[in-house]
């Protein structure tokens, strides 16, 4: 193995001889997929298997009047037509709502739509055929008879008693409305110098992930077991759904995860399709594959932001703020997504406005109202591009109205490093966060004075540049706090188990999922690190619900602060129970004993002992030279939860430097910097190219990504000729940096690094983009920031 | 329905293949659900990805662009076949030291644009590299790693140390 020399090791508190954190290991799963050896479930085909197209309605909203299914039965290839009556005989509906979300409601979804269909692209009919261009074909030849109802498109008027009630059964179109009023908000505005108060928008977008959903269910009759090959993010959850509602024991149900072509939270979701798919294995008795097309992933896969937010800032002359208030509002789909609800992202704007800032005056109400639209739901960074946009909009705004540069107006109003621990106005607790180290850092990373004093001769020659900031706090590591006290079956803990091999190598089953993350390879290290062996003993086993320990999978953030706190805890125990072995062969004290790249040595100097092969060959073969009394035990299984905070914050802070076209309103990419804090790095290339991901997904949002619908509640954009996403020509390169503040939570101390990017991006991006517009006492407020707005908020067109 | 089958001879990574395709399958599908060569993946079926990206006679195309019955007499070539014959390995390699990939499924169609790009010779600058990308949609990396991956490698075999 290989150790990749293209980044500096960052040196860590955890070092030992033989130690792999903080180091960029590579992944060990890179060759095969460069070598298109990978194991997607697009690529799975198992012996009579079927395929599965769903008919899907062109209305946003409309009673199902009749359904023809005569002609596609007898169609070429076809094995079955069914309907969502005859489906919900084997599959129960389900409603995604959870316990702590006071108040929130939803109604009862199907797997595939019963009398009813509540958005455009919502399945009416499932074909069931030998090729999946066979069950396309007959899906053409299924008539469904609609009668037209009106549908709900317009967040801002869902509410109003003229708008029909989408579901009539729960009084209005309210999901949920959550309020929150801290400090002394009025007194706080009153005491102000100056007051700002502006609107953002926040389309509505997706994941597009490359490899769309992609499901094979394999119902076994002779062993009454469902096997899902599912590319999911979190296949214990799943295994605990498809029980529940295809009226199975947990243990009847193998959920098998792979390779996953992308996830960013898209795939952490129950999907009606992927529901109706393993009901239909179930009836048929032969496993049933369905990949959704890009068309479908457009209509089907999660959206999500969507968000109105009204805001308004108070701040002094000298620059203090003295109020924060906000009003957002979000219109979802017909149903809260279960299990997980779509209730998540708007509670999250609420908590996290503000958070980084000292302010104790904060006023916040949300509103998350049903549409006759796709599904909204969770995905990558959850909420926080939103409230870090709003929150670092404001300041710049109230900055650019004191006449104060916008780092030193975060000097003054950001949380001090030496604060902590301590509380935000929302409640959200804080363990250790580096706001002003990493402040400090960006400013001297980018040369920022150097880069104000470029921007001042250029717009003399009328080139118009722009410098973004914004600092940001991230959840990461969630305790139960998240779901699992809200009634869930999502559990926050996770597990590793530790096997150590006849030829002294080690095996590791993981609880958390790779999704080309990284999440394997952190697992390695960790464990490696702990046992004291070369990484290219170790092999990582994940996503495979029959053979790894009970876990939450890959979201929000938590791999690597909690499956690698679990594997390295695993590794330490495996390590004692060698060394107890190994103490009886050499007749020594345990203690007095270590391991070093496999071999077993003296602690304090270091000699060279016997190997752990040779230790493992004793136990398995050679029992009977062990004392009687004595049972060597080469397979450990450790489990992890955050237990003293409900989340580990992250902070950071970035940058964008950009060039606006005032003629033609294109915005170019010239540099984007981050400083980012995610506690212990255990691998800093993976960290490093998780935040840069993060970083192209939040700027898709500010600059391209609209999923665009008219008021008749039609996608008007959903392929990848008219969705724009970030393409290598537009995108800048991204420099990242670190401060480490290690959560004092784990041994470990890592927080996560998955979403910081996509949470501060949007929000430099915009600060950059009004910096650039500056001259012309204009700003735009509403992403994505297309060249029309710019030109509109420069009245040229 | 279209299901009209025709008869193809091609040669598949360096194997000569004769099969019997509807006249509306696509090179990609002929690929991986005739031939099993899974390596080539879809994620748009409608050009703009690049996920599906395979070379025929030479040339880098659009596997679901392309149908299976265009190729008859043709070279095609997957990544399967660049893989095992070594052709890119270096260019493997400095994607697998500087991560360039994360979930893997834009991978086969990235590392065949830049082999293409690659054998043009010189040293293209980062712009020139991310502007022949432009084809080829990652929504992992964010780009960087894989410009530097496809820089590394051009500089490395132009002799210049990097």
């Amino acid at each position: 193995m290989k150790i990749a020399d293209d980044l500096p090791p960052v040196l860590s508190a955890l070092d030992r001889p033989n130690s792999y954190i903080g180091r960029s290991v590579p992944r060990p799963n890179m060759a095969r997929l460069m070598q298109g050896r990978g194991q997607f479930v697009s690529d799975v085909a198992l012996p009579r298997m079927a395929h599965v197209a769903f008919v899907r309605s062109p209305y946003a909203h409309a009673r199902i009047v009749a359904i023809e299914t005569g002609k596609a039965k007898q169609a070429d290839g076809v094995i079955a037509v069914l309907t969502g009556a005859e489906l919900a005989k084997v599959c129960t509906p389900w409603v995604g709502v959870l316990s702590h979300l006071k108040g929130i409601k939803s109604a009862p979804q199907h797997a595939i739509a019963v009398d009813r269909v509540c958005w455009c692209g919502e399945a009416v009919a499932a074909i069931v055929a030998q090729s999946r261009a066979e069950a396309e074909d007959a899906a053409e030849l299924v008539a469904v008879e609609y009668a037209e109802l009106a549908a709900v498109t317009d967040p801002e008027t869902a509410l109003d008693p003229a708008t029909l009630v989408i579901h009539p059964e729960l009084g209005d179109n309210l999901c949920f409305e959550r309020q929150l009023d801290a400090g002394e908000v009025d007194a706080g505005f009153a005491e102000a110098d100056a007051v700002v108060e502006t609107t953002f928008l926040f389309g509505r977008h997706t994941g597009v992930c490359l490899e769309a959903r992609a499901i094979v269910a394999d119902w076994n009759r002779g062993e009454q077991r469902l096997t899902v090959y599912q590319g999911t993010q979190a296949p214990h959850m799943m295994q605990n759904i498809f029980a529940k509602h295809l009226d199975l024991e947990e243990h009847q149900v193998r959920v098998l995860t792979k390779d996953v072509g992308g996830s960013f939270g898209i795939k952490v979701h129950v999907y009606a399709d992927e529901m109706a798919t393993a009901a239909l294995s179930k009836l048929l008795d032969r496993p049933v594959k369905f990949v959704a097309d890009r068309l479908e992933s457009f209509v089907t896969d999660i959206h999500a932001r969507d968000h109105r937010v009204t805001a308004k800032i108070g701040v002094t002359k000298d620059g203090r703020i003295t109020a924060l208030e906000i009003d957002d509002l979000t219109g979802i789909g017909p149903y809260s997504v279960y299990p997980r609800t779509s209730a998540i992202e708007a509670n999250q704007i609420v908590n996290l406005v503000g958070g980084p800032y000292t302010c104790p005056n904060y006023r916040a109400r949300t509103q998350v109202v049903f549409q006759n639209k796709n599904v909204m739901c969770q995905y990558r960074a959850v909420g926080h591009p939103v409230a870090c946009a709003v929150t670092e909009g404001l300041v710049d705004l109230a900055a650019r109205e004191i006449g104060m540069d916008p780092v030193e107006i975060r000097k003054r109003n950001l949380v001090a490093d030496d604060a902590y621990p301590c509380a935000s106005p929302a409640g959200l607790k804080f363990e250790k966060l580096s706001h002003h180290q990493c402040l400090d850092k960006i400013v001297a990373m980018m040369d920022y004075a150097r880069l104000r004093s470029e921007q001042e001769s250029l717009r003399k020659q009328g080139v118009h540049r722009g410098i973004g900031f914004a600092s940001f706090i991230e959840v990461t590591n969630p305790s139960a706090a998240f779901y699992g006290v809200g009634g869930a079956h999502i559990t926050s803990q996770d597990g590793a188990t530790v096997r150590l091999d006849a030829q002294g190598a080690i095996q590791v089953h993981s609880g958390v999922t790779e999704q080309g993350q990284g999440a394997e390879a952190v697992m390695a290290q960790c464990v490696a690190t702990a046992f004291g062996i070369s990484i290219d003993q170790v092999r990582v086993i994940t996503g495979d619900t029959d053979n790894t320990p009970y876990g939450g999978g890959t979201w929000a953030s938590r791999a690597a602060g909690i499956g690698g706190e679990a594997g390295w805890q695993a590794g330490k125990a495996l390590r004692q129970n060698v060394l107890a072995i190994a103490g009886i062969i050499l007749q020594a004290e345990p203690a007095s004993l270590d391991i070093s790249a496999g071999v077993v040595v003296d602690a304090d100097t270091g000699r060279e002992r016997i190997s752990v092969s040779d230790v493992a060959r004793v136990a398995y073969y050679r029992p009977d030279t062990l004392p009687p009394d004595f049972q060597a035990e080469l397979v450990v299984t450790r489990h992890y939860v955050p237990k003293a905070w409900p989340f580990a914050f992250t902070n950071g802070v970035q940058a964008s430097y950009l060039e606006v076209d005032v003629e033609t309103g294109f915005v170019t990419l010239l540099n984007h910097w981050v400083i980012e804090d995610c506690g212990t790095v255990i691998n800093p290339q993976l960290v490093d190219e998780q935040i840069r991901g993060g970083v192209v997904q939040g700027i898709g949002a500010a600059l391209f990504e609209h999923c665009l619908y008219d008021e008749a509640g039609q996608l008007l954009n959903g392929n990848l000729a008219d969705y724009l996403v970030p393409m290598a020509a537009e995108m800048p390169d991204i420099a990242v940096g670190h401060v480490v503040s290690p959560t004092s939570d784990s041994e470990l101390g890592a927080k996560g690094a998955g979403e910081a990017g996509t949470a501060g991006a949007p929000g430099a991006v915009m600060n950059a983009i009004n910096d650039a517009l500056a001259p012309f006492d204009t700003q735009v407020t509403a992403m994505p920031f297309t060249p029309e707005r710019i030109l509109k908020a420069l009245g040229r067109v | 329905m279209n299901t009209h089958l025709c008869e193809i001879s091609l040669t598949v990574n360096g194997e000569p293949v004769r099969a019997q395709v509807a006249a509306r399958r696509s090179l990609v599908d002929f690929l991986r659900e005739d031939l099993g060569l899974t390596g080539s993946h879809i994620g748009c079926e409608q050009g703009f990805c690049g996920a599906c990206t395979i070379r025929v006679d030479g040339q880098i195309v659009r596997g679901c662009l392309m149908l299976a019955v265009q190729c008859e007499g043709a070279q095609v070539e997957t990544i399967e076949g660049v893989s095992d014959s070594g052709e890119i390995a270096d260019l493997q390699d400095a994607f697998e030291r500087r991560n360039a990939l994360q979930c893997g499924y834009c991978t086969p169609g990235m590392l065949l644009s830049a082999a293409q790009l690659l054998g043009r010779g010189g040293v293209p600058s980062r712009q020139a590299i991310r502007e022949h990308l432009a084809g080829n949609y990652c929504r992992c990396t964010g780009y960087h790693a894989i410009i530097d991956a496809i820089e590394a490698t051009a500089r490395a075999r132009a002799g210049e140390e990097k």
